[in-house]
């Protein structure tokens, strides 16, 4: 029986499944990311980190969380 | 009162002339203690998705704290201008920097660097206000171009990245070292600190080293000798050398010789 109240998203380019109504900010609470260490892209747009909790994700989002790594 | 001699990128003054990349340590704390026994006070750093499986996976910045050392966001690994664009957009989002290294490279194996997509995204990213520092190649020509678009510092390779090569061709990095006012500083393929001293000498502002220090054997005492390399080939460069001669000319007088 197929979910009504349930979404898929792209985390990463990992499959998620999460409730309907469920804001970026749910999701970043729910990874327990530390929010000054990372950015976030929405469907190849960088989200303003001020307004995650307005935003609320939709089926088939993609989603890419970034952070510094060691580099040359 | 003399001047003092200050290293000044993007407005901003730094103590160290040396810039540390923080690949290829063995791990966060061996990277760390390296960085801190070089005294730099920028290395570069990469941007890369949050490991979401395993979220124990320590974090750079509980390692090295970006308000003591200066972050270089870097766009290593990007092939197009677009690429290193989107890199450096997010690298700005995660804290506020400005200040960025670009590096568009244009082939896989000689990791030399794309000069046409380098040439356009030192353009975009200067208008879109962030300070550009710029992987090149050491073509005075290019250098010339990036500077023209905006480039904040000019970094060419001294080698491959990686390679250890130190440098191959002094002559163009004097050649942009004459042609330019801006921070340079030489960016790849520096293998011992001779290498960095010799940069240094030949007047540029910097050398940023990774490799080099990282897979040393020994890469606290490395870190410690390119930080001494860096500091003796600036202080030589100012103090003026002397005339190399083709014949000896004796230190001590003939006077009183018995």
């Amino acid at each position: 029986m197929r979910k009504k109240n349930k979404i898929k998203i792209i985390v990463n380019g990992k499959q998620m499944t999460v409730n309907l109504k469920y804001s970026l900010k749910n999701l970043i609470d729910k990874l327990k990311l530390p929010i000054k260490k990372i950015a976030i892209e929405l469907n190849r747009q960088i989200v303003d980190k001020k307004r995650i909790g307005k935003i609320i994700l939709k089926s088939g989002d993609k989603i890419e969380i970034v952070n510094f790594i060691g580099g040359g | 009162m003399k001047k003092k001699d200050q290293f000044i990128v993007g407005k901003k003054k730094f103590s160290s002339r040396l810039i540390v990349g923080t690949g290829k340590y063995k791990n966060m704390s061996e990277c760390a203690k390296a960085i801190k026994i070089s005294g730099a006070d920028i290395v570069t750093v990469a941007v890369r998705r949050v490991n979401i499986s395993d979220k124990s996976k320590p974090l750079l910045m509980d390692y090295i704290d970006p308000k003591k050392i200066t972050y270089l966001p870097n766009t290593a690994g990007c092939f197009t201008s677009d690429e290193a664009l989107r890199t450096l957009r997010l690298a700005r989002e995660i804290g506020g920097w400005k200040l960025v290294k670009l590096e568009v490279l244009g082939d896989k194996k000689t990791l030399f660097p794309d000069a046409i997509e380098t040439l356009k995204s030192t353009e975009i990213l200067t208008k879109e206000g962030f300070k550009v520092m710029v992987y090149c190649n050491d073509d005075p020509l290019m250098a010339k171009r990036l500077e023209n678009v905006g480039a904040c510092a000019i970094m060419p390779l001294a080698a491959p990245i990686g390679s250890g090569l130190g440098i191959q061709n002094t002559i163009n990095l004097k050649i942009i070292r004459h042609q330019t006012k801006l921070p340079l500083i030489v960016d790849a393929g520096i293998g011992q600190a001779s290498d960095a001293a010799v940069a240094m000498e030949l007047g540029c502002d910097g050398v940023l080293i990774n490799t080099a220090i990282a897979k040393a054997k020994k890469p606290y005492d490395m870190a410690e000798a390119m930080k001494f390399a860096v500091i003796a080939g600036r202080k030589s460069f100012l103090s003026g050398r002397i005339q190399p001669n083709l014949l000896g000319s004796a230190s001590t007088t003939n006077k009183g010789l018995i």
